[in-house]
């Protein structure tokens, strides 16, 4: 291309705008005049050192929910005992203290649904009103969020405790529940995302048209506003699962634990002088605690990244 | 609209509750003044606590963010075999909850079972006990580096993937070589990225309670009742029944934390407006 073809070619660019040039050449042929990405073994190898550090853990668990007590001391802990053992521990996990595991996981289940589903309602029909309304005294209560979200949870426990005490509400499932049904960071990540994917045209022509609020917010901002309501269900979703200091403080009695609480319980038992060795039912109740959840992570890549990214770029 | 208003008000009003009743706590039912705090400014227990997290702030934060960032650059380099299976693999710990994460290791560090006690046997060697007082901080940093290290990463790399391509080549075609390209455009693009990571490392090594608390029953010994403030927090209000002392010890871990927190984030971008 001579200097001026090109110079009329970038004219020519400037007045039909950039979108059209990229699509004008073909993807292909420029990511490989600009960029050449060689793939390195090198780099490869360095990441394969920290996957084999990130799987290590996972593998020996796998691995070690498939033995049985004896053979968990007498054999190598990153290899399978000859004896297959995993369904005689997941019914041995079910079965013992008289199924215990199972009122842990239906707690969890409770708490998860009832805690993190209406954290995830909350946050987004909060978010959605900062992101659509001006009413008085909103700088204020934006700041007052914004505050809250730097105060870690685990600080806000022991106060919260002692609170739930003087009401007579711990040892209950409300005094779990309640304090998960607030998640500032899902309302903050709701409304970034209201701010951005709800246009006001739309909300007002709606209006113009006669639709209340009410029918708005239902059949146009809801369906909008879906990937980041997903997204902060998930992340709500894993925090209410995997809690442990919250439900720790507040539960003493065993049939209220959820599955994190339960299984370190029975490690402690595990311990004591007169308890009984039951390792290898801690090792494949971790498993059935983290198996719903790995899956639940896969399944929803998209989302959890899509929310990293809003969190961290606007944050 | 109502609605709306109302279930934003109410999670704020709970808040602003919770704060006030701290408040009237630390005073107790008979006004006590500032005296709780006295005490806990003037705690042995207490200091040793926050210098075990702070020291565990120091090397474990910055051991696991330079990791953090290396994976990330790595990740978007797209010079990488099967990225998307190392990116996946190494957030994966991150849905592990922390009590199975120190469980699990806590059982591989063991002797009698553990991973460490099979390579004593197959080598025939003494491997140090990571259980031991000496380690335990180590064997501590390992299992938080192991659950964060992904999800940092995945914090650095979403900053990463919006650095406009032009950018890139721009620099290519100026000649810049694959090391000036990430100092001079991806360090500086993770930057923000690299606050919020560095911010919420914070605030987890302050608070560290889980994955102690968790070991202490695999190693009694070496964790004590006040290994870290909230242990102690934990510990004053559960086995002691000092409640009192125990929320003004939360409100100063809480204060401290945010204060540390709020003090990162002013530095990180006053040197972004530099």
């Amino acid at each position: 291309m001579s200097g001026n073809t090109q110079n009329k070619a970038v004219e020519h660019d400037m007045r039909i705008g950039r979108s059209k040039r990229a699509r004008a050449i073909p993807k292909k042929q420029l990511r490989k005049t600009t960029r050449t990405p060689r793939r390195s073994v090198l780099l490869t190898a360095v990441m394969c050192v920290m996957l084999v550090y990130s799987l290590i853990p996972l593998v020996w668990l796998v691995i070690n929910s498939t033995k049985t007590q004896p053979s968990l001391f007498s054999t190598f802990g990153l290899w399978f005992s000859g004896d297959f053992a995993l369904w005689d521990n997941i019914v041995g996990t079910f079965t013992y203290g008289g199924g215990e595991f199972g009122r842990w996981l239906l707690n969890t289940l409770l708490y998860v649904i009832v805690g993190a589903g209406g954290a995830t309602v909350l946050a987004t029909l909060a978010g959605y009103g900062l992101a659509c309304f001006t009413f008085p005294g909103k700088r204020a209560v934006l700041a007052i969020i914004l505050g809250t979200i730097a105060i870690p949870g685990t600080a806000l426990a022991v106060p919260t405790f002692l609170m739930f005490s003087a009401l007579g509400i711990t040892n209950s499932p409300w005094a779990v529940i309640i304090p998960s049904l607030i998640s500032p960071f899902g309302l903050y990540l709701i409304w970034t995302f209201a701010a951005d994917a709800l246009p006001v045209e739309l909300l007002e022509a709606a209006r113009i048209d006669g639709a209340g609020e009410f029918r708005i917010f239902r059949s146009i901002s809801l369906r909008l506003l879906m990937p980041g309501f997903v997204t902060v269900l998930l992340f709500t979703f894993v925090a209410t699962w995997n809690n442990y200091f919250l439900p720790l403080i507040m539960l003493s009695d065993p049939k209220w634990f959820p599955l994190t609480v339960g299984l370190n319980n029975w490690n402690e038992q595990a311990r004591s002088s007169g308890g009984h060795a039951i390792y290898n039912l801690i090792i494949t109740g971790s498993l059935l605690t983290i198996v719903p959840i790995v899956i639940m992570f896969l399944i929803m890549q998209r989302y959890w990244q899509s929310g990293l990214a809003a969190g961290s770029v606007k944050g | 609209m109502v609605v709306f208003l109302f279930a934003l008000v109410a999670p704020v009003i709970y808040a602003s509750y919770l704060s006030v009743y701290q408040n009237k706590l630390v005073g107790g039912r008979s006004f006590a003044g500032l005296a709780n705090y006295t005490t806990a400014v003037l705690d042995p227990q207490f200091y040793a606590a926050l210098w075990r997290v702070t020291l565990f702030l120091l090397v474990q934060v910055p051991i696991m963010l330079a990791l953090s960032t290396i994976a990330a650059i790595a990740i978007d380099s797209a010079r990488l075999y099967f990225s998307a299976l190392f990116r996946i693999s190494l957030f994966l710990p991150y849905a592990v909850p922390s009590v199975i994460a120190a469980l699990m290791w806590g059982f591989m560090y063991g002797t009698d079972f553990g991973l460490v006690g099979n390579l004593n046997s197959f080598l025939g060697i003494r491997l140090p006990d990571p259980l031991s007082s000496n380690f335990v901080l180590i064997a501590l940093g390992n299992i938080s580096t192991w659950e964060f290290v992904g999800y940092n990463m995945l914090i650095l790399y979403a900053a990463l993937r919006i650095v406009p391509k032009d950018l890139y080549e721009a620099a290519e075609i100026d000649g810049a070589g694959t090391f000036q390209v990430i100092r001079s455009i991806k360090l500086p693009a993770m930057r923000p990225a690299f606050v919020v990571a560095l911010i919420f490392s914070v605030i987890g090594s302050f608070q560290l309670f889980n994955e102690p608390n968790v070991l202490k029953t695999l190693a009694p010994n070496t964790i004590s009742s006040n290994f870290t403030p909230n242990m102690y927090a934990y510990n004053l209000s559960f086995s002691g029944q000092q409640f009192n002392y125990s929320a003004s010890i939360a409100i100063v871990m809480g204060v401290i934390t945010m204060a540390v927190a709020y003090a990162v984030q002013v530095i990180g971008v006053r040197r972004e407006n530099r």
